[in-house]
């Protein structure tokens, strides 16, 4: 048929779209001590925080590029041609009124502020390397709950930002966490007092509109005792010629009781390498959730984690990727059992169309001491065309007896047969695939919150509405 | 012209030829079997007019209402009016029957028109109840861990929701108990009626016990060899396939 054979045309048109620059802090091309101390003073860091940008630079130089296991593709990145800071000068404004012009216009063309009149808590935007709206709901921020940028929770909020920074994530964890640590700028800071319940999620948008750019926004959430909260984000780039950088940092601390969901959609451009280490700490019968959709990006490398810290603490990971032609999605998860009876469950879904790639790595460790821990995971990958690529790398090391493991894994493929039976029903071959896909992630799609599902389903389609010639 | 016309159809899959030179007119409003035995073509004609493309038509026409329908993808086919019941329905995971249908029904409405969702569901349960299905069949995915008898009535189904003109009805009753053949055979004639043109392809003249054609074609070797009225059914019952050969042996020779 001919889908086998098909060339593959991605429909970005959304996010597809810049302006010109108008940026007063610049930060320069290329990394060195000098754009360490160029960011610090930018932003004011206190000493502490620029020594920690240091050792993070450090560190970063001294690691290898992880291509022993992860992907040659990596080696295109060119550290020294990327510019690391880029900002407007100004405050994070709390109305859409007093944000410049352009970029008001950039996120409304993303609908960003229809959104947050419809059904959000708060929102924060980011341009480049730093917010440049955000706000909570009256209502929200009167029980207590902060949100604010990362270096407004630094300024302003010093004694809960330090005790949790970098806690979760250690500098050396590998060498994009360190490079975010060196130049980390923008990201959510986020705490929620005990007992306090969010109704409604938290956005932040992060936009890259600069070429030859790095963003390295860095999210610390700490949800206290018995409190809940759910965060989502979103991203767009323009596709540019040359390759852009992201590589995130994101802590999450779930006290004792407390619910964090974190819900991602990644819809960068396909030349963006999205390299983003996700990491959730969960206390005693605390819950920490990632649900994970990878859409966009040239090479996605991301593994949300969970480490399940106190007794009955509960990990999630529900994970939607997607590859096209000239796309790598490099996903999976992390259930680190720390603490008796705690209970993680992974669940991906990869879909690799034309030449794309989906690779799902996935680590589980549960250690010898520990008593009834269980661990759940299914890994399903749908290939579209012939060309079409997946692969899968468990690793599950449970030690001791008394610990429970399920693993299902499957490889399916959309057949030309249900092609056409979907065609002789009036269908387009586009309409049917897209419908193919959806029905193969329905199941995952219908556990998101409801604006994210009908989100999710239409980036679907438009990836599928390309997708055959 | 409102009919389904084929004229002097050759088909072929790789070398070998399998529909050598078939004729038939299917008017609205009539219900035509085609039967044959074992490799005789009958499926090859049905995958050949909903436009499959593993088969190559090497000659011949086919008219849908004047238009040419062998120019046509087979989703603008499926548009245009021409249904298919198939003999091995696919599945569709995580798809439901409501979800897939409504998505039918869509892709036929011009751009921009939204199918009314109170609307569609009120005509899905009203078929439904003609065919005797439970509402809550509507929430499975589509032929998934379904029984052969539960994938020929969700054919019937999307045939009723669909409201086709012509329908191919491709060897619905094998596989099919008593039973199951009696409610798909209630489902297809309660459609009957002169919007809707039916070819009833079956190996068996058993189904003709209830759905009684207008007419019935014998195909054999890739083309047709008798016509007739419902009585040739009959006739072909009690005296085989190979009074039918002859018939064609003999109709050749006469030519």
């Amino acid at each position: 048929m001919k889908t086998d054979t098909s060339a593959v045309n991605i429909d970005r048109s959304k996010g597809d779209f810049f302006y010109p620059e108008a940026h007063v802090r610049d930060a320069g091309i290329g990394l060195s001590e000098r754009t360490i101390h160029y960011i610090a003073d930018v932003k004011e860091d206190p000493d502490w925080v620029r020594e920690y940008r240091l050792r993070g630079l450090k560190t970063f130089w001294e690691k290898p590029l992880p291509t022993h296991w992860a992907s040659k593709d990596l080696e295109a990145i060119d550290f020294d041609k990327i510019r690391y800071y880029l900002s407007p000068g100004t405050e994070p404004k709390r109305s859409w009124e007093e944000v410049p012009d352009d970029i008001k216009r950039t996120f409304e063309r993303l609908g960003i502020p229809e959104q947050e009149r419809k059904f959000l808590a708060g929102v924060e935007a980011q341009f480049d390397s730093e917010a440049v709206y955000s706000n909570i709901k009256k209502a929200v921020g009167e029980q207590g709950v902060i949100f604010v940028g990362s270096r407004e929770g630094l300024k302003n909020y010093p004694e809960i930002f330090r005790k949790w920074f970098g806690k979760v994530i250690p500098i050396a964890d590998n060498k994009f966490s360190a490079l975010n640590s060196a130049v980390f700028s923008g990201g959510s800071f986020i705490y929620v007092p005990p007992g306090v319940k969010v109704k409604h999620p938290l956005q932040a948008y992060f936009r890259i509109n600069a070429e030859n750019f790095g963003q390295f926004e860095r999210t610390l959430i700490i949800a206290d005792e018995g409190s809940e909260v759910t965060y989502m984000e979103g991203c767009t780039a323009p596709k540019f010629n040359t390759p852009t950088l992201h590589s995130a940092v994101v802590e999450l601390v779930a006290l004792k009781g407390a619910k964090i969901q974190y819900i991602t959609v990644q819809n960068w451009a396909s030349n963006v390498f999205n390299l983003v280490t996700k990491r959730g700490l969960a206390q005693e019968n605390a819950e920490v959730k990632w649900i994970d959709c990878n859409i966009g990006s040239r090479l996605t490398m991301k593994y949300p984690s969970v480490i399940m810290k106190g007794r009955k603490a509960r990990g999630e990971v529900l994970s939607i990727a997607l590859a096209n032609d000239g796309q790598h999605q490099d996903t999976g998860a992390k259930m680190i059992h720390a603490a008796d009876e705690t209970t993680s469950n992974i669940i991906s879904k990869s879909i690799s169309i034309g030449k794309g790639r989906a690779t799902y790595r996935g680590l589980v460790h549960v250690p010898k001491h520990l008593k009834h821990c269980k661990n759940n995971t299914e890994c399903d990958a749908l290939l579209i065309n012939a060309t079409s690529r997946t692969d899968t790398y468990p690793a599950i090391t449970v030690r001791g007896t008394g610990n429970a493991v399920q693993h299902e894994a499957s490889v399916s493929q959309v057949s030309a047969e249900q092609i056409f039976y979907m065609q002789q029903r009036g269908l387009s071959e586009a309409q049917a695939m897209s419908l193919s896909v959806n029905g193969f992630v329905n199941d995952l799609v219908r556990q998101f919150p409801m604006e994210y599902s009908v989100e999710l389903k239409r980036l679907i389609e438009l990836e599928m509405e390309g997708s055959v010639g | 012209m409102k009919e389904l016309a084929v004229e002097n159809l050759h088909v072929a899959v790789g070398d070998q030829e399998i529909v050598r030179g078939l004729g038939l007119r299917v008017p609205r409003g009539q219900v035509h079997a085609l039967m044959g035995p074992n490799g005789s073509g009958k499926s090859t004609l049905a995958k050949v007019l909903a436009g499959h493309p593993d088969y190559r038509v090497t000659a011949g026409k086919v008219w849908i209402d004047g238009e040419n329908l062998l120019e046509l993808d087979p989703d603008e086919r499926a548009r245009r009016g021409l249904f298919m019941a198939f003999q091995y329905p696919s599945e569709i995971p995580g798809v439901t029957i409501a979800n897939f249908l409504r998505a039918a029904l869509q892709s036929r409405l011009p751009e921009g028109e939204e199918l009314e969702a109170t609307d569609y569901y009120a005509k899905l349960y009203e078929k439904m109840e003609l065919l005797g299905m439970d509402r809550s069949f509507t929430s499975r995915s589509v032929n998934e861990g379904f029984s052969g008898g539960e994938k020929k009535r969700t054919e019937i189904l999307q045939l009723a929701v669909l409201e086709p003109s012509y329908a191919v009805l491709d060897e619905t009753d094998s596989g099919l108990d008593i039973d199951a053949l009696k409610t798909v055979a209630h489902g297809v004639n309660s459609l009957r009626g002169p919007d809707l043109g039916i070819l009833l392809i079956t190996h068996y003249q058993r189904l003709l016990n209830y759905i009684v054609p207008d007419y019935v074609h014998v195909m054999v070797g890739g083309r047709i060899v008798r016509s007739g009225r419902k009585e040739l059914a009959l006739e072909l019952e009690e005296r085989g396939y190979d009074w039918a050969r002859e018939g064609a042996l003999e109709s050749a020779y006469t030519r």
